[in-house]
């Protein structure tokens, strides 16, 4: 589907409108196989925004997203849905994990849902590299946040997605763990040979990216 | 783990309300298979215990009571009527067969019957050992009776008067098996057939029995009030039960007795005449088994009827317990729904798992329900020898009891439907950027 130099993701003169209002405009951008990205951004500058179009799952007002080679907003509901499914990874700041499955149900579910597969072999050694080995079997409620985000990243992990996205990571967290957050998803990402784009408002993960995107709020409409 | 997982997962994940909602579906399941099994099985063993048979003959009383007393073995019979009619009978050009029937006494609860070889053909009866009665004290025991009282060829019983086994035993001359029946499925399972003389002389009469022995036997009660059982009696011998023998009934005599006769037409014309006919005599009424039993099962209905709504009643309140459990689940889950849409899960395809959750709970209250009415009636047939000889069994299944457990599924899968509606309305861009 992609070759080794395309980038896997192509931003382009991407707009988006909500009730007449432009809540989103962000700069061109690409982001090449295994590059890191920190887009910053004030609250409110549209970062979400772009994350839900760069997923899919909202249609821009205007421009266009390329994963992978493909324009998301161009594709059938169901190919986006697969394109999805096989190449992006996300984590949100509110974990969103599955509350009636163990820490092992949720990544196993989610590697069924991407590959149409399980590979617990793999499962394993992923709850092993983000330390949860000893709470596998717990529910996320029953987990600290420290550990509720470190099952996040790991079930977005293990699809082996080529993109993995982060919204907000780490606002809720104090200094050491923001700082934790961020290198556990370096290094997981550095791992897997994964694109990385981590949307922030929080400029102390600034000193870690090679690349930075600042995300402007947009203007008014007139 | 699979979406099909995650239903279980969900399920599971509010035991509580899971388990509530089982039951209620089980309870109302148990009731309706219940109801299945009483009324097909009942029903069913109705039409095989009168097969053949279309009048009976009795003494005046219940019709009803003639016919569960004569073809079903359950009832006393309502009295005796003159031997003579027999003949009168078997005169007549629309009848093909007259079998009589003299009941009153019993061993161990199960009932003697006086009568000829033709009734244990009526219900293709078939020696498994022995032979058929030829002599007065000769018996043929049914297949149940042999199994459970564990008599064998040869053995001699004495039998006790009345119906029920408790009254006390004739002291005379004990009966002697010479057969024993295969079984049937038939009321004939659980009778022991003895030529109808058998009777008579228990009761007193010598057979060939001379004129006028049966002197002491007026001044009895032959109203045919047959709610008097004969064991409730503080009887002499001859209490009223069937006197004489065949020859002497056949020499025309006197006031010899049987307890009904069981006729079979030879035309269709005997249905329009012979009842009025026999209705007109003093001491006879004629009831056909098909007209009693379909009003017997027509009273029943009204009560099957109502114990049906009632059931059916309330597996709409747990079709409804169903969809207000999974759509206050759902309402909890948007969440989890837009995350499965992330991860890539198919709308159609989370649309199914939550259809799922609806038909696995509804399949584990329905299945369940279908084991817990099974064993109802197993622990009724074990508890009521009554509904035992009715031929009440559990090990049957209907197939009216897989309709139910498809109603109940179904039920599931609808009460599931406007809960599953709504992934496909759920906006997950909004319920994602909910920081709840
Ligand atoms: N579904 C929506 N309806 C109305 N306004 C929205 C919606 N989603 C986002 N917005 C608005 O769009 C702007 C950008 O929001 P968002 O992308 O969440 O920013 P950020 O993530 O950078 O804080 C905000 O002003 C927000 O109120
Ligand atoms: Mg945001």
């Amino acid at each position: 589907m992609t070759t080794p130099d395309e980038p896997l993701i192509e931003v382009q003169d991407l707009r988006h409108e909500i009730a007449g209002r432009c809540v989103m405009a962000a700069p061109a951008f690409t982001a090449a196989k295994g590059q890191h990205t920190l887009l910053l951004g004030p609250s409110g500058s549209g970062k979400t925004t772009l994350i839900n179009v760069i997923t899919g799952l909202i249609t821009p007002t205007s421009g266009e997203v390329r994963i992978a080679g493909q324009v998301m907003s161009a594709l059938p509901a169901a190919q986006r849905d697969q394109l999805r499914r096989r190449t992006v990874g996300v984590v949100f700041q509110t974990l969103r994990l599955i509350g009636a499955l163990s820490v092992r149900q949720n990544l196993a579910l989610a590697q069924r849902l991407a590959l149409g597969e399980n590979e617990p072999a793999a499962i394993e050694a992923l709850i092993a590299q983000v330390g949860l080995t000893h709470r596998a079997d717990a529910r996320p409620r029953e987990l600290s946040q420290g550990e509720g985000q470190r099952a996040a990243i790991a079930r977005a992990l293990c699809a082996k997605p080529a993109i993995v996205v982060a919204d907000e990571p780490t606002s809720a967290l104090d200094d050491a763990n923001a700082v934790a957050m961020s290198d556990l998803l370096l290094a997981t990402a550095e791992a897997t040979g994964a694109t990385l784009l981590i949307a922030t408002h929080d400029n102390r993960l600034r000193a870690r990216f090679d690349r930075t995107l600042t995300l402007a709020p947009p203007r008014v409409a007139a | 783990m699979t979406l099909a997982g995650l239903s279980l997962a969900y399920l599971k994940d509010r035991a509580l309300n899971t388990a509530l909602n089982i039951l209620l579906l089980t309870l109302s399941v148990a009731t309706l298979v219940i109801l299945v099994l009483f009324s097909s099985q009942l029903a069913e063993r109705f039409e095989r215990d009168a097969q053949g048979i279309d009048l009976v003959v009795g003494a005046k009383g219940s019709p009803l009571q003639l016919i569960l007393s004569s073809i079903y073995q359950v009832d006393v019979p309502t009295g005796n009527i003159p031997l003579a009619t027999v003949d009168l009978l078997r005169a007549d050009p629309t009848v093909a067969e007259v079998i009589p029937l003299a009941l009153g006494d019993s061993f161990r609860g199960y009932r003697i019957v006086g009568t000829e070889p033709a009734y244990v053909e009526n219900f293709g009866g078939v020696l498994a050992q022995g032979q058929m009665f030829a002599a007065d004290y000769q018996a043929v025991i049914g297949a149940q009776v042999a199994r459970e009282t564990g008599a064998g060829l040869g053995q001699k019983f004495v039998g006790s008067h009345g119906l029920s086994g408790d009254g006390h035993d004739h002291e005379e001359t004990p009966f002697e098996v010479v057969g024993i029946l295969a079984p049937t499925g038939t009321v004939l399972d659980r009778l022991i057939v003895t030529p109808v003389g058998s009777i008579w002389a228990a009761h007193g009469f010598e057979a060939p029995p001379a004129e006028g022995s049966t002197d002491d036997h007026d001044g009895h009660d032959h109203d045919g009030d047959g709610q008097q059982d004969h064991a409730a009696h503080d009887h002499e011998p001859d209490d009223h039960a069937p006197v004489e023998t065949e020859h002497a009934a056949h020499a025309g005599g006197g006031d010899l007795e049987v307890t009904a006769l069981l006729i079979k037409y030879r035309s269709s014309m005997a249905a329009v005449r012979l009842p009025n006919f026999i209705n007109k005599q003093t001491e006879l009424q004629a009831a056909a088994p098909a007209v009693e039993m379909t009003r017997l099962l027509s009273l029943l209905g009204v009560g099957i009827d109502a114990v049906r709504a009632f059931a059916i009643l309330l597996m709409a309140t747990s079709g409804l317990s169903i969809f207000v459990a999974l759509y206050s689940a759902l309402r909890q889950r948007e969440g989890d729904m837009a995350m499965l849409r992330v991860m890539g899960a198919r709308p159609g395809a989370i649309f199914g798992h939550i259809i799922l959750e609806g038909v696995l709970l509804a399949a584990a209250g329905a299945l369940l329900g279908v084991a817990v009415g099974h064993a109802v009636v197993a622990a009724s047939a074990a508890s009521f020898p009554q509904l035992r000889d009715m031929g009440l069994t559990a090990a049957r299944f209907e197939p009216a009891e897989l309709m139910i457990v498809m109603a109940a599924i179904g039920m599931g899968a609808l009460a599931a439907l406007i809960p599953a509606l709504k992934v496909f309305r759920v906006d997950i861009a909004k319920t994602l950027a909910d920081t709840r």
